[in-house]
């Protein structure tokens, strides 16, 4: 558009969450200079959704220590800032296109068009709400997302309920369960459709089991009560087919419900740019060098998949960070392998990021990490990973469930054996 | 003080009224039980501005519907409230129901309605793509269209103010009452006098006229609920016509049907309430519309649904609108039992009601002065680059966009908080710039929407409502009455 100005940079990095700063740092230490990397972030300060969880325990596996969520992604902002690495808060990336160019918009910059050598897609992920989940009755104040109800308390010290029922075993909702509690409102019941929780096991025994409130697995809410604010809901208990069962329901009054029912990856901008993405994850397709469909654009942290600990955001950036840094630095040969290898997730498993392994021609293929979630919950069990029939890695794990993602990691060693070979990659879980 | 006419009611057929009164030189003022004009039927509802073709000839809805629906495009450019010629489709599935198409295309033209034809499945299909493979015939309706409902309701309210007439919310009236050669309204100790009173209060509207001594009344109204689901944008099929069933004596049916927003809107049902306030969605009611609606259109889906609602009908014992002076009561005029199509029936009910007024011994003079058109509506999101760009220079709260999924900036809240008639909870702001309405709900802007709303006005985060008294974000002690419990 002849109308909009226009800049260029080598390559301009989608959200400044951890993922997007993680991404820019490695980006440069890999060889762009600091002033040809752009940061676009949409909230006034860099940071993303750390910057509201104020409760300690990030940064275990990465740092070592236990950090509250803005301490984590402070120790980002610093070296980010101290690298010189560009960056523009208050700027909200409105499109994306096959060709790279990046239109975002600031009150200080305008509209504007960004061509970029690299992008990479860190816009992080967003909470479902109850239209999505469609949830009967009326539609009074008082149904917040449990990352709202974060905000209000944690950002603007103010408690938006009193006597609150929430819905959803997410790590989210567990964590607003104990903070509501301690900031003096009764949580009465946390209501989870599933038979099992979503949320890690450390939070259920932290931010429940601690407080005596109650988690009734396979229930759901049924009903929202109340003409401004909420009165009351309905609660029922589900079937195998999370149906709610006829004779089950039973009204709790309150005057708020929390909503922890799960998180999409915010893909938007990828969807619209053309870049394919996997309908289990609800994020991008990508390769071992998490570059995704679309040559030139990368994508990493909560918009590729939904993770449980920062540490492996970080971890999963710094990789794509590096990726973009190469393609830009002209190792484009990397990505236009002769042959690629899908991997699936077999017995047990929802998904394998990535979805996708690429054998380079004259390259090794690498170490490559794998994540996956598995479809229940499973004791005593082998996760194998197998390629036409070979087996190459067997992890034992006492137990396996959809609520913390698994990972392993093939060394170099390993994964050369894929270009001999023919075929998938899959990952099963196995009984012993 | 004594208005010339005070209206009962700010949903649609009272805002237009407002409008076309504010016209003239008249001491005009509009009363209201809600927060916001545009919070009964007018704010959910199907936002079909019907061709005609449905109501009975020689009746009052098919008279103001078939002029409604001529005057509505150059009524929304006047008001600057988007509008849609897309059309419609009656679909039938077999032989049987061609008897239906025949007799809805014979009305249509005793009516006066333009360009009616019956087409074949195929030939639908190519008017719709979307349409289902059992689609065995349809009625092919030209000039129907679509158009925001409650955007309407709200500009013709806010033209009305901007030419003097008098807002009064949490004004529900309780009854009208005749003293001294005037009528009062009476709400709650609170009383607003005036030479005519236009009763438009919608489902409450022959309980006003009962309150007020009409024992005798000759409308009852039947509340009759209709619930809706609204998918997102830019997933499942893209619907462009409004598409209907053949209508059974249940009425229209479920129909489905792009908004002027770019979604896609499936409902509604019908089904009696006890209240007129009982607009809750139940599970087996969406089971129903979606049900429905895949039979007209396979390929929507709950899966992507954004949000439901439901809105209630004023169904009329009657049949038709009742317009009519009061028998009993001097200087009262009902606008009673507006249902569908109330909507696309307003700019000719509302010239209706000028007349009547006048009828009735209202002095009609107009007033030069009035400004009958809305100042624009700045809309980021549809402006070109460059224009973009020359906005946020002169005012930068146009760079800083609130609302990620509708794109909408800072600006346009803050334009929509300092307009007359202008917001003043989250849910005011979500119906006149659409922050809120899209996929997320709400989720990412309605905290920072809360946080403008509170510059603004001047009070505290917390006492910010969702809509009105009693839904502020911290829920209010009732023994204390705002105080946070310690
Ligand atoms: C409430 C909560 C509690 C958690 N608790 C823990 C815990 O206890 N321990 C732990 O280790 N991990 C925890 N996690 C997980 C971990 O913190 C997250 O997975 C991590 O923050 C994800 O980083 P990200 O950069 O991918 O996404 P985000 O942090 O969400 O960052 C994405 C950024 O992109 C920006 N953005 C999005 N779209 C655009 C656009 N169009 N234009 C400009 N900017 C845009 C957003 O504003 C945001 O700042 C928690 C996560 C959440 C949500
Ligand atoms: C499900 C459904 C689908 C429809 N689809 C269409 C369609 O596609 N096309 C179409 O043309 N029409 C349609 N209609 C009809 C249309 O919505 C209505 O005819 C129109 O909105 C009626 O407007 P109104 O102003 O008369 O009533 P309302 O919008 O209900 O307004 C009445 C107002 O009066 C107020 N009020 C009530 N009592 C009092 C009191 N005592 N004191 C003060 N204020 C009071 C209420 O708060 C309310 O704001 C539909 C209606 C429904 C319910």
């Amino acid at each position: 558009m002849a109308d909009t100005p226009t800049i260029n940079k080598k390559i301009i990095v989608i959200g400044g969450g951890p993922a997007g700063l993680a991404a820019a740092l490695e980006a440069h230490r890999s060889g762009i200079e600091p002033d040809e990397i752009l940061i676009i972030e949409r909230d006034k300060e860099l940071g993303g959704i750390l910057n509201q969880c104020i409760h300690a325990g990030f940064g275990l596996h990465f740092f070592g220590e236990e950090l509250t969520g803005p301490e984590y992604s402070g120790r980002f902002i610093e070296m980010v800032k101290e690298a010189g690495i560009g960056y523009l808060t208050g700027a909200m990336a409105l499109g994306v296109s096959a060709d790279r160019e990046v239109t975002f918009v600031s009150p200080e910059t305008g509209y504007v068009t960004a061509k970029a050598g690299a992008i990479v897609l860190a816009m992080g992920c967003r909470e479902r709400t109850r239209g999505a989940i469609g949830i009967p009755g009326t539609r009074p104040q008082g149904v917040f997302t449990a990352g709202t109800a974060q905000r209000y308390v944690n950002i603007e010290g103010i408690l938006p309920g009193r006597r609150i029922v929430i819905l959803g075993s997410g790590d989210i909702g567990l964590i607003m369960a104990r903070r509501l509690t301690l900031e003096g409102a009764k949580v009465l019941c946390v209501c989870e459709i599933m038979p099992y929780s979503s949320g890690l096991a450390r939070n259920i025994a932290q931010c429940l089991n601690d407080f005596g409130i109650p988690l009734y697995l396979s229930h759901t809410v049924t009903e929202i009560r109340g003409k401004n604010r909420v009165e009351g809901v309905v609660i029922s208990q589900v079937d195998e087919n999370r149906k709610p069962i006829p004779g089950t329901e039973r009204y709790i009054e309150c005057d708020t419900l929390l909503l922890s029912v799960g998180l999409i990856p915010e893909n938007e901008l990828s969807r619209a740019a053309g870049v394919q993405l996997d309908d289990v994850t609800g994020g991008p397709i990508v390769d071992q060098y998490l570059q995704t469909s679309i040559p030139g654009v990368f994508a990493c942290g909560n918009v590729l998949q939904v993770h449980d600990l920062v540490d492996y955001v970080t971890r999963e950036a710094f990789s794509a960070g590096r990726s973009a840094a190469n393609y830009v630095l002209g190792k484009a040969g990397l990505y236009d392998g002769a042959r690629v290898i899908p991997t699936l997730p077999g017995e047990g498993l929802r998904y394998v990021v990535p979805q996708r392994i690429v054998i380079p021609e004259n390259e090794p293929v690498g170490e490559v990490h794998l994540f996956y979630r598995s479809t229940a919950t499973y004791r005593d069990v082998k996760v194998v990973v197998s390629a036409g029939g070979e087996v190459l890695r067997t992890l034992r794990r006492k137990i396996v469930t959809p609520g913390e993602m698994e990972n392993c990691i093939l060394t170099a060693e390993i994964t050369e054996k894929l270009r001999a070979g023919a075929g998938e990659l899959r990952v099963d879980i196995v009984r012993e | 003080m004594t208005y010339d006419v005070l209206i009962v009611g700010g949903g649609i057929t009272g805002c237009m009224t407002a409008y076309r009164l504010s016209g003239y030189k008249l001491r005009v003022a509009l009363a209201e039980a809600a927060d916001d004009v545009a919070m009964g039927a007018t704010k959910a509802n199907s936002a079909i501005v019907h061709a005609g073709y449905d109501a009975v000839p020689g009746t009052l809805k098919a008279k103001f519907n078939v002029a409604g629906c001529a005057e509505m495009p150059e009524l929304a450019r006047l008001l600057d409230v988007p509008y849609k010629n897309c059309g419609s489709l009656v679909c039938a599935f077999s032989e049987e129901e061609m008897p239906v198409l025949q007799e809805l295309i014979e009305r249509g033209e005793k009516n006066g309605v333009p360009g009616l034809e019956i087409v074949s499945g195929e030939r639908a299909r190519e008017i719709e793509p979307t349409l289902s493979d059992n689609v065995y015939a349809a009625l092919w309706a030209p000039t129907a269209g679509i158009v925001c409902p409650y955007e309407l309701c709200i500009a013709a309210g806010e033209v009305a103010a901007q030419n003097g007439c008098d807002f009064y919310f949490d004004f529900p009236v309780e009854r009208i009452k005749m003293a001294e050669g005037r009528l009062v309204a009476v709400s709650h100790g609170r009383e607003i006098a005036a030479r005519f009173v236009v009763n438009a209060a919608g489902v409450y509207a022959a309980e006003l006229a009962r309150a007020s001594g009409e024992e005798d009344f000759p409308v009852d109204i039947i509340p009759r609920r209709g619930e809706y689901a609204l998918l997102d944008k830019g997933k499942g099929p893209r619907v462009r016509r409004v598409v209907f069933a053949c209508p059974s004596e249940r009425g229209k049916g479920i129909l489905v049907s792009p908004t002027v927003d770019g979604n896609v809107i499936v409902g509604p049902n019908a089904h009696r309430v006890d209240s007129g306030d009982d607009t809750s969605v139940t599970s087996e009611g969406l089971e129903e519309v979606f049900a429905g609606g895949k039979k007209l259109v396979p390929g929507v889906s709950s899966r992507d649904m954004i949000t439901s609602f439901a809105g209630v009908r004023a169904t009329p014992s009657t049949g038709d609108f009742y317009v009519k002076p009061s028998e009993r009561i001097p200087g009262l005029l009902h606008l009673v039992g507006i249902e569908s199509p109330g909507l696309a029936s307003s700019p000719a009910l509302s010239h209706a009601a000028v007349k009547l007024l006048g009828e009735m011994g209202l002095a009609l003079e107009e007033n030069p002065d009035a400004k009958m058109t809305r100042p624009p509506k700045i809309r980021f999101r549809l402006l070109r680059a460059s224009e973009k760009n020359e906005l946020i220079k002169r005012d930068p709260s146009y760079g800083r966009i609130v609302c990620r999924c509708e794109t909408i900036t800072e600006g346009e809240i803050l334009d929509a908080i300092r307009r007359p008639l202008g917001a003043r909870d989250l849910d005011m702001v979500k119906r006149r710039v659409r922050a809120g309405m899209g996929r997320c709900q709400g989720g990412f802007c309605s905290p920072r929407v809360a946080e403008i709303l509170s510059k603004e006005l001047g009070i505290p985060l917390g006492d910010v409502t969702k809509k009105g008294r009693g839904s502020e974000i911290v829920p209010r002690d009732s023994e204390s009455d705002g105080e946070l419990g310690g």
